[in-house]
């Protein structure tokens, strides 16, 4: 620790950070633009000034830039020295030359940085007394919108989209006053992570497009902690509503996870909500008319539950709560995981590893920190978008640790990128067809499933000879594994990636073979899995059979009812195999959100809510169990959790008469009660009836604005606000205003900063976990429980096979997922449907790019274009993952390519 | 008096060749410096007390101190900085055009002595025929074996390049010069790290003036005394002055250091013209503050420049007459500076440009008697440390100087809303 | 697309440097010889050339003021107007150049024979007032000299 003296009043402090962060540490309210706590400083905006003494003699002082000084022992400085906040003031004011003061029109108006800065330093008055410059903005495609007039030059949006997330089109242009921040071209901002713009831009400048459809104030919104339900990773959002509407997801900070930033299918993936593809009724197919109300529903489905073998059908996007309550509903024996049963085999083998406690299974943030990794068979970008962009920062730890050798320190983001040049850490790949991360790799290379799991065996191999090699290696890929064996061997956090994109369950043996490899040497080796779907390790944990074992049960007759938990099953197995399961049906119940291919089976359709109108429990790839809270209550009264309908009919079949039908007590506390392997899931976030001084925690903020007018067109007078029975949030704006247990966290605001800069004051440290530590347990063993083996089955070597071609699917971060799609904007990203196929196999079926094949994957047909790609090894063909019209397609696949002939 | 710089460079005459330079004692310097250790060389420098020649006075050999010696593999690289844009200097052009190998001479010493093997020319796009002579007489060092590999059987390699600029003052700033050789835009990096610790494609760098490289091979050649005693004054050495503006003879003289301001304008640049009569000075210039008729006597040395409230900057001068308007000078300036600004930092970028409207304002006569705050502010917060590089504090000089001793100028425009010289 | 005789050079520079972006300014240079100036085409090219996105490569040459992004004359005039040159009285050398040309700083003529263009000092301050056209420097400038130089370039 170090003692620095600020304003002449002593402070205990960490040494290594700079002055502005341990200021704002410390509670200052220093003011800031161009510093990120995840980016680093630059110093270029000098608005954190402060007055830095040579020692306690010293009167006179320098002014210097804080976030640029290193916190050495025995600082003195000041914060409140005139002259330091004098040139703060100047420093808005210059900024303020130029900025359009459009605040009453600005989508940032009230939750704006730089407006918090301008009243923090006290500018006031104007007298800049000419005319301003002006810029043209640009169209930058669906999501972010460009307004160049309010930039203050702060140089955040550049660092972040290039340097940090690896951003080709976008960057500063000219000189002196006339820098302009954008594209070379009006056009679509390709970067995935584009829409943190929004969140890093100090003003009006970069916002969400999304949210300019249905705008509405940050301070009117209902907001609530969530968790984001499109990807496997589990990022911490925040989404906004208002009038019913979602309006709004913001990235919400959790450490240990997602840090500050989130994806672009996570933030603007939300319009499912608001589509109006919405189920809105419950339905009994065959009845007239066939929306119905709840008394009626209940007692139809009494009728039929009474009378035929019902099994339930679970899902890996419904949450724990959810599952949990349809298994209680069809007893344990009778449920079964919505899952094929690859993937379920995949699950088990990921779980076997994850229970033995043996290796160490990495949070988001610690990847960030790995100095050696090796991918085996994703495609990150597209399949775990975060943990892409978090390699992209782990590939910068080596140099930033030899930079400390000649004491660059690591928030000196400007020193330390011309220091390190192009230089990057050890990044490995290998995939079957070219990812964005080759370009950061150190070498990639593109292979068959097979043939990605015999390297990583080979590389377990090299590290423990117990480990088990694989039979007739070329010497090239040998000498390949060799290299990177001791790449890891030699690197201080090695982690390896793997996960369950290609269906193939040899690449996650060879994967955990070499964390054990690692581990027997003594090293911390992390292993990764990247899985499915946002609760997919939560549903495999629940250890149920596959939707494969459901079908065979049905066709035994063993069954003949099933109800389906918010799975669409057409997504799940070949078209051919999921009409047959439901051919044995004689009754389909489905609850879900959407209509989709499997509502339109159902003879009972239930609405249900989306993950907005619902709490819950889900429980990301690294076991990190964490609870989203229903943002607002719909004025559509059907639109109810999964679990309350299915834990009300539970009651109503056990004989409670509906109006004594009551919530369900905890589920968790149920549900871990039955299946210890939870056991903490049901800690993550404070129970229902926590309260602070006897208050709930407001969804909405203390400005919310309308709420008695809102309605007026309808009714004067006020409405009662819900209630919500479930959680400690309440749907008002009355309640504990100051900050709550981080897991129920529903908006960041403190007084004086309206912008999403006062996570600050949320922090233990900056940067560091949210105070009371950061939301989330995680479930599986931290230390060894159970000896593990190295795992064999090493298949063979991968032959292109005459006539047939392994058909591999290639996940797109934007129309690969089932809910994201829904967003215009994202369905606009989307690929065609197309058929990739490698160039050798092209010349011999004589196509070129564009020409259409006609794919035969048993007895399905497509008709597709061609992607011709150089990389992918030859027999392989590749098709984009359950996008629109290529979903129905049981993985792994085989198929046959031709010519189309017209 | 002696002039090494210069002695062999004549106007009437084109610049020396390798032969005509090795024939005058030409890359002595370099035969002798392979003799010595690299830190001797660096010691030597140091003690004659050579100062950057290049604007900040730094001692030379002090900096090259700071270069990491003990990695023999280290690629480690040596700049000449020739981007000479400061307005009102055009001292280098001379050394450039009158004799090139003096300043490859003086980098292969300076490379040896950081163990550099690796250099560049940064050379400004205008001095084309300085291009065409540097290049030409790279290629005579190399083929004379004074570049290359195994330099003159040492063992030591050294390449050399030239490079061109395509505009940009702040090319010439050293931290974003390397940025522009790196293929960048040219906005400054800061320090620490030095760049004689992460330079040119984060390696260790020195970057040099040319008149000050092209001092080494002669303290090489005759000591680190001599080079003293060719001043009388506490700055060691000779300089380039130089003179623009509205005096009889304006021209460049290499002369002892510490040579005052009146002996420059008046015996070597042949006094004021007929009928202009001196108001003020840059002295080094169009980052100095002016100095007035009180300083004519000072000497044009570091520290008497600095004593006086000015810098000796580049040492070339320029001269603000009485039939000039200093309201309109200043702007101009101002001007040049606000265009030139690299756009990085928020005073610099911002402030510049609105010092430039004020001025612009009052040269019009519509300024404003509240305007001379606003100047005065910009002046008190643009100061060195509150940007981000020298830029905009180099900017600042002239003006508050200017608000200083021609403040009833101002204000005359500002009361009889009109320029009194339009 | 680039010449070859483009890209000969273009590589030659890009063997001189560690990494091959570095080489990027010399590409710019190259390519506005050969063509005056920087086309969206020609800068989509290099950047292609370099491996560069176009952002990329247009933050660079944006950033230098004698990188050409639109079309210029035959001829350009760099006429310096910094401090020795305007003591000297470069506003009179423009003047008489706006009234034989017709043009503005920033523009080109009709014939596009000039395009006339502010240089801050041009490093011959002695013999101020100074302009360059293309390569040539002309010193203590009179308007009448000016017109005889003129002359000169077709
Ligand atoms: C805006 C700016 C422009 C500069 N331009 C030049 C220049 O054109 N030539 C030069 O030698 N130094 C220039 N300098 C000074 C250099 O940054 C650096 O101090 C110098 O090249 C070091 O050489 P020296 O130690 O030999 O003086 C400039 C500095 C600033 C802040
Ligand atoms: S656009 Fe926004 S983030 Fe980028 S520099 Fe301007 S104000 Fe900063
Ligand atoms: S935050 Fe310190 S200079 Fe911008």
């Amino acid at each position: 620790m170090a003692v620095i003296y600020i304003d002449d009043k002593a402070y205990e402090v960490k040494p290594g950070k700079n002055l502005l962060e341990t200021c704002l540490t410390l509670g200052f309210n220093l003011p800031y633009f161009c510093w990120h706590p995840a980016m680093g400083s630059v110093g270029a905006c000098r608005q954190c000034a402060v007055k830095l003494f040579k020692d306690e003699q010293d009167t006179n002082g320098r002014i210097v830039m804080s976030c640029m000084e290193a916190v050495k022992d025995n600082m003195h400085l000041s914060v409140d020295d005139h002259t330091a906040k004098a040139f703060r003031s100047q420093v808005i004011e210059w900024l303020m030359t130029n900025h359009p003061h459009d605040c009453a029109v600005c989508d940032e108006g009230g939750s704006c940085h730089l407006q918090d800065m301008t009243v923090m330093t006290g500018h006031t008055y104007r007298r800049f007394q000419y005319k301003k410059r002006t810029y043209k903005n640009q169209y930058l495609g669906p999501f972010i919108n460009h307004e160049m007039n309010r930039c203050i030059q702060c140089y955040r949006c550049v660092r972040f989209y290039k340097d940090y997330a690896g951003g080709k089109d976008l960057d500063v242009f000219a000189a002196h006053n006339h820098v302009y921040f954008g594209r070379a071209q009006d056009g679509m901002l390709e970067n995935e992570f584009s829409g943190n713009l929004a969140e890093v831009c100090p003003t009006g400048v970069f916002t969400d497009k999304t949210l300019k459809e249905h705008y509405t104030r940050k301070w009117d919104m209902t907001m609530a902690p969530s968790i984001c339900q499109h990807c496997s990773l589990g990022c911490n959002i925040i989404a906004g509503e208002r009038y019913g509407e979602l309006r709004q997801i913001t990235s919400r900070f959790n450490g240990e996870v997602n840090g500050y930033f989130i994806c672009d299918r996570g933030r603007f993936g939300y319009e499912l909500v608001n589509s109006i593809n919405r189920v809105q009724q419950p339905l009994i197919r065959g009845k007239i008319p066939d929306a119905v109300d709840k008394q009626s529903l209940y007692n139809h489905l009494n009728e039929i539950l009474s009378n035929t073998k019902v099994i339930g059908i679970a899902s890996p996007r419904a949450s724990l709560e959810s599952n949990f309550t349809l298994m209680q509903l069809v007893g344990k024996e009778n449920f079964y995981q919505g899952i094929s049963e690859t993937e379920a085999q995949l699950m088990r083998t990921i779980l076997h590893t994850m229970n033995s406690g043996q290796i160490h299974t990495p949070s988001l943030k610690e990847t960030e920190k790995a100095d050696a990794v090796l991918v085996l068979g994703e495609d990150l970008t597209n399949a775990a978008p975060l943990l892409a962009l978090a390699l992209r920062q782990a590939v910068r730890k080596k140099t930033i640790e030899n930079a400390g050798q000649i004491n660059i320190p690591s928030w000196h983001d400007a020193a330390l990128r011309e220091f390190a040049q192009q230089e990057k850490g050890e990044l490995f790949i290998a995939y079957p067809t070219q990812t964005k991360l080759d370009e950061i790799a150190s070498d990639s290379r593109h292979k068959s499933p097979d043939d990605i799991a015999r390297l990583g065996f080979a590389i377990a191999n090299y590290l423990n000879i117990m480990a088990p090699a694989p039979e007739g290696m070329d010497d090239d890929t040998l000498k390949y594994a060799r290299q990177i064996a001791d790449i890891l061997k030699e690197a201080e956090r090695p982690l390896i990636i793997c996960g369950t994109s290609l269906y193939n369950e040899a690449i996650l043996k060879a994967a955990s073979n070499i964390a054990f490899a690692l581990d027997t040497k003594d090293k911390k080796a992390s292993l990764c899995f990247v899985v499915p779907e946002c609760n997919s390790m939560g549903l495999a944990m629940m250890q149920a059979p596959s939707l494969n074992q459901a079908v065979e049960v049905l066709e035994k007759g063993e069954a003949d009812t099933v109800i389906i938990l918010e799975n669409d099953l057409y997504r799940r197995g070949s078209k051919k195999d999921i009409d047959n399961l439901f051919n044995h049906c004689k009754q389909v119940i489905v609850l879900d959100h959407l209509h989709n291919d499997t509502t339109n089976r159902a003879n009972v359709l239930i609405p249900v809510g989306t993950f907005a109108e619902a709490d819950g429990t889900i429980v990301n790839n690294e076991g990190r169990a964490q609870c989203f809270f229903q943002v607002f209550m719909p004025k559509n009264e059907n639109l109810r959790e999964s679990w309350r309908w299915l834990d009300e009919f539970r009651q109503f079949k056990n004989g409670t008469s509906p109006e004594d039908l009551t919530t369900p007590g905890d589920l968790m506390d149920e549900m871990v009660g039955l299946m210890s392997q939870f056991k903490g899931a049901e800690t993550v976030a404070p129970p229902a009836d926590f309260r602070i001084y006897g208050q709930k925690v407001p969804r909405e903020p203390h400005r919310y604005s309308g709420r008695t007018a809102m309605l007026a067109n309808i009714n004067v007078s006020e409405p009662k606000p819900p209630e919500d029975p479930d959680s400690a949030l309440s749907f008002t704006m009355e309640g504990y205003k100051g900050i709550p247990p981080s897991p129920l966290i529903p908006f960041y605001w403190s007084p004086g900063w309206n912008s999403v800069q006062s996570i600050n004051k949320y922090q233990t440290e900056i940067g560091g976990p949210l105070l009371g530590g950061d939301p989330g347990k995680r479930l599986f063993p931290e230390t060894p429980v159970a000896e593990n083996a190295f795992l064999n089955n090493i298949p063979p070597a991968f032959k292109p096979s005459p006539g047939e071609w392994l058909i591999v699917p290639l996940p797109h971060i934007f129309g690969s997922e089932e809910l994201s799609i829904y967003t215009p904007g994202i369905a606009e990203r989307s690929p065609k449907p197309y058929v990739a196929i490698s160039k050798h196999d092209a010349e011999n079926l004589n196509i070129s790019e564009s020409d259409i094949m006609q794919v035969q994957i048993r007895d399905q047909n497509y008709a597709l274009p061609a992607r011709i790609k150089e990389e992918l090894p030859q027999g392989l063909a590749g098709i984009p993952f359950n996008i629109p019209g290529l979903s129905g397609i049981a993985w792994p696949a085989k198929g046959i390519l031709t010519k189309a002939v017209i | 008096m002696e002039t090494p710089l210069t002695q062999h460079i004549s106007i009437n005459r084109p610049s020396l060749n390798l032969k005509d330079y090795v024939s005058v004692g030409g890359y002595q310097a370099v035969h002798r410096a392979i003799t010595m250790a690299p830190q001797e060389i660096t010691k030597m420098v140091q003690d004659s007390n050579l100062k950057g020649r290049g604007g900040a006075g730094f001692n030379t050999g002090m900096k090259w101190s700071f270069v990491p010696m003990n990695d023999a593999a280290q690629t480690k690289y040596l700049i000449a900085n020739a981007d000479e844009m400061e307005p009102g200097t055009f001292k280098d052009r001379l050394l450039l055009e009158g004799n090139p190998h003096q300043l490859i001479e003086g980098m292969i010493v300076s490379a040896y002595a950081i163990q550099a093997n690796i250099s560049y020319v940064f050379l400004r796009w205008a001095y084309n025929k300085a291009a065409r002579l540097i290049r030409y007489a790279i290629d005579e060092a190399y083929a004379a074996g004074y570049l290359g590999k195994n330099i003159l059987g040492t063992g030591f390699n050294l390449e050399m390049h030239l490079h061109t600029g395509i505009g940009r003052y702040m090319c010439g700033e050293e931290t974003a010069l390397l940025n522009a050789l790196e293929g960048k835009r040219a906005t400054p990096r800061t320090k620490p790290p030095f760049p004689q610790v992460s330079g040119l494609f984060g390696k260790p760098t020195i970057v040099n003036n040319v008149e000050t490289l092209c001092n080494i091979p002669h303290i090489i050649n005759k000591g680190a005394d001599w080079f003293k005693s060719l001043s009388p004054g506490a700055d060691a050495g000779t300089k380039l002055y130089g003179i623009s503006g509205k005096v009889n003879k304006p021209g460049l003289w290499e002369l002892p250091m510490g040579t005052t301001m009146r002996q420059l304008i008046e015996e070597h640049a042949g006094g004021m013209k007929n009928g202009f009569k001196f108001r003020g000075a840059l002295p080094g210039g169009a980052s100095t503050d002016f100095l007035v008729e009180e300083h004519l006597d000072i000497k044009m040395d570091y520290k008497s420049v600095a004593a006086a409230g000015s810098r000796l900057g580049t040492g070339t001068m320029i001269i603000l007459d009485d039939h000039t308007c200093p309201v309109g000078f200043v702007h101009n300036l101002e001007h040049f500076f606000a265009q030139e600004s690299c756009g990085w930092c928020t005073p610099c970028r911002e402030g510049l440009p609105w010092t430039e409207k004020i001025l612009l304002s009052i040269e019009n006569g519509e300024g404003r008697p509240e305007d001379l705050e606003l100047l005065e502010m910009h002046t008190k917060y643009m100061g060195p440390g509150n940007t981000f590089c020298a830029l905009a504090p180099g900017a600042m000089e002239p003006l508050q100087s200017g608000l200083k001793y021609f403040r009833e100028d101002f204000e005359k425009h500002i009361n009889e809303k009109k320029c009194p010289w339009r | 697309m680039l010449s070859a005789e483009e890209i000969m050079k273009i590589d030659h520079e890009i063997a001189l440097v560690p990494v091959r972006k570095a080489a990027c300014i010399e590409a710019l240079k190259i390519v506005q010889d050969h063509r005056g100036w920087i086309s969206d085409e020609s800068l989509e090219a290099i950047a292609t050339h370099m491996d560069m996105s176009a952002e990329e490569l247009e933050s660079v040459a944006t950033f230098y003021n004698l990188i050409f992004r639109k079309p210029v004359g035959r001829n350009i005039i760099l006429l310096c107007d910094s401090i020795s040159c305007y003591v000297m009285g470069y506003e009179k050398i423009y003047e008489h150049l706006e009234a034989r040309l017709h043009i503005k700083f920033g523009e080109t003529t009709p014939d596009a024979r000039f395009t006339l263009l502010p240089n801050p000092c041009l490093g011959a301050c002695d013999h101020a007032p100074v302009l360059m056209i293309n390569d040539d420097l002309y010193k203590n400038l009179t308007n009448d000299k000016l017109d005889e130089i003129l002359k000169e370039y077709k």
